[in-house]
């Protein structure tokens, strides 16, 4: 099942939802003529549409907007965070082309710091779905949960078939003494790709997807960091407020020490170009990963990466 | 026109009781007098006459709504909950207590206020999500929004006017309490609103510019409610900052006060034309 039509399902078959969105209609094209007037587009006005949001949740709604990310979180920050934060509204944040997604845009378009936004809203939880099919597996448990939620929508399709997701649990792919990454989103896919080379340079290598990053899984951190010589944070986000950053408060708080290195954006925005070529230049592909952790090159083989094939 | 169902002297009445909690609300921390002042009969005028709102209805989702996004006016507010019996008039003594939730700004621990505010340019945009949903379900209740004209340098009040009317909402109306001033200076020396008539006009909306202090002309302009088919409803209500007393009426150093025992008392027999009042300008405070 596709996002949008997940979508559609949900909301034709409760009248509370509303769909709306600021004038980015990528993952809602088809739902116009299907849902009548519980589909609002408000034009290019991301913080109008968070207050109309609001108070359509007031009413007794369960809003899912759309936009951009950049503009989401950024833009409408204070509405979001005044609107939907401060009274607990239940208006559901579909974040568009979130961290390496928005490939080739430049950094006006990067949220690579949405995770840090987020996550410091009181009431707002926080979700980062590594494919299409993890994200229709979350979202019905994140659509019926009161809260405000921010979901960076990631519809890449990859082979791996998840796990059934529990809110704020994380889905333990694999469990390893040498090596654990701990990923989210987009380069899950790279991260499996690492896992296998690593796994074929004979390490013992975990791999944890962790799906929300708000609640997170402290338990999953605290057994990977305790059970790996060296746990990796891999994010398409600065390397502030992120996950490395979730990862040292859990350590932090339950008076545990790990050796945690972080792979993420160091303080800058990515270079814009096509996906594979950003993944690239960044060091993101799996096998840049897997070398990184190894410390040396292989002759591993880099699958193709797909460009998304969306457009605003 | 018909006449309001509430006489006049009666609303006038209510609205001196009105400015006499705010006065006495502006001591021991102090409030924001001067908005609160301006926007006193507005705000009486809408729950006492035009609203269906009452102590009895709070949560019926066909009651009429107000937003008080132009947040400093909610001394005005409490105390018209005072007198229509939406609050009980002993918790305004509360005012800054740490026991109650009556502070500088709305929030909705106080039943009958619909969303907090404080940061300005934001309820606009919530009234227009409930005026959506109004229309969705085919409601026929009013939804109104309270704005300050200094709230209008916020980009998002425009924004909202256009998104409001791009979905034709003729059951919201956009309330201007247009007393001239920004916190700390008028708006016309700081960023001009004039023509605001028709700024709103080109925007879209169908627009009233009226007396705010007046009951007469109040009711005039929202008894023609709605105002035009399809068009975003905007009252300009042309007020007085400080209403009431002459002391400090028009006065830009006389936004936020907070008075000593003396003043406040001094203030209440201004209000009541008793003798003009000579306040020191230490007891003032410019936040």
């Amino acid at each position: 099942m596709t996002y949008e039509e997940l979508l559609t399902q949900t909301a034709l078959a409760d009248d509370r939802f509303i769909v709306m969105t600021a004038e980015n209609r990528a993952l809602v094209r088809n739902i116009p003529g299907k849902l009548g007037n519980r589909f609002i587009d408000t034009g290019i006005t991301e913080q109008t549409m968070i207050g109309a949001a609001a108070g359509l949740a007031l009413r007794g709604r369960i809003p899912v907007v759309h936009a951009l990310a950049s503009f989401l979180t950024m833009r409408a920050f204070e509405f979001v965070r005044t609107d939907a934060g401060v009274p607990n509204l239940p208006v559901k944040l579909s974040s568009f082309i979130p961290g390496f997604l928005s490939d080739g845009n430049g950094p006006t378009h990067q949220a690579v710091e949405d995770i840090s936004l987020m996550r410091g809203i009181p009431n707002m939880t926080v979700f980062a779905p590594a494919d299409e099919q993890d994200l229709v597996m979350m979202l019905p448990e994140i659509w019926k949960h009161p809260h405000p939620s921010y979901v960076r929508i990631n519809t890449r399709k990859t082979d791996h078939q998840h796990s059934p997701f529990k809110l704020g649990k994380a889905e333990i792919i694999s469990k390893g003494d040498d090596v654990t990454i701990l990923t989210y989103g987009l380069l899950f896919e790279q991260a499996l790709i690492a896992v296998e080379i690593l796994k074929n340079e004979g390490l013992s290598v975990g791999l944890i997807n962790l799906r929300s990053l708000k609640p997170v899984d402290e338990q999953a951190i605290l057994e990977a960091t305790r059970e790996s010589a060296i746990t990796i944070t891999l994010e398409d986000h600065f390397v502030t407020g992120g996950l490395y950053s979730i990862v040292a408060e859990v350590l932090l708080k339950h008076c545990q020490t790990a050796k945690v290195i972080p792979m993420a954006l160091k303080d800058k925005w990515f270079k814009p170009s096509l996906l594979p070529n950003v993944l690239e230049h960044e060091g993101f592909t799996g096998k840049q990963i897997a070398e990184k952790i190894l410390g040396y090159n292989t002759n591993a083989y880099q699958p193709e990466i797909s460009i998304p094939q969306f457009s605003e | 026109m018909q006449s309001s169902a509430i006489p006049i002297d009666q609303l006038e009445a209510t609205a001196l009781k009105v400015r006499e909690h705010i006065i006495k609300m502006s001591t021991d921390g102090g409030c924001f007098v001067g908005a609160s002042l301006s926007a006193a009969d507005l705000i009486v005028y809408l729950y006492s006459e035009f609203l269906n709102i009452n102590p009895n209805n709070l949560n019926d989702p066909d009651r009429d709504y107000l937003f008080l996004s132009k947040g400093h006016d909610v001394p005005a507010l409490y105390g018209t909950f005072a007198e229509l019996g939406l609050l009980e008039k002993d918790r305004l003594k509360n005012h800054l207590s740490l026991n109650d939730h009556i502070y500088w700004h709305p929030n909705t621990h106080i039943p009958g206020i619909e969303f907090h505010s404080g940061s300005l340019g934001h309820l606009p945009s919530v009234a227009i999500g409930v005026a959506m949903d109004i229309k969705i379900r085919g409601g026929k209740n009013k939804v109104i929004c309270i704005m300050g004209d200094g709230e209008l340098n916020e980009g998002t009040c425009w924004e909202a006017a256009l998104v409001a009317n791009a979905h034709k909402l003729d059951n919201l109306i956009f309330v201007i309490d247009r007393n001239h001033f920004q916190a700390n200076m008028p708006t016309e020396e700081l960023i001009p609103l004039e023509p605001l008539h028709d700024k709103f006009t080109a925007f879209g909306a169908a627009v009233k510019r009226i007396d705010g202090h007046s009951f007469e002309s109040l009711h005039e302009a929202f008894s023609a409610y709605p105002f035009e088919t399809g068009k975003l409803n905007v009252v300009i209500a042309d007020t007085v900052r400080g209403k009431g007393l002459p002391s400090i009426e028009r006065r830009a150093d006389r936004w936020f006060c907070n008075f000593n025992a003396e003043e406040v008392e001094s203030l209440l027999k201004e209000l009541h034309g008793e003798h003009l009042t000579n306040l020191t300008s230490e007891t003032l405070v410019v936040r």
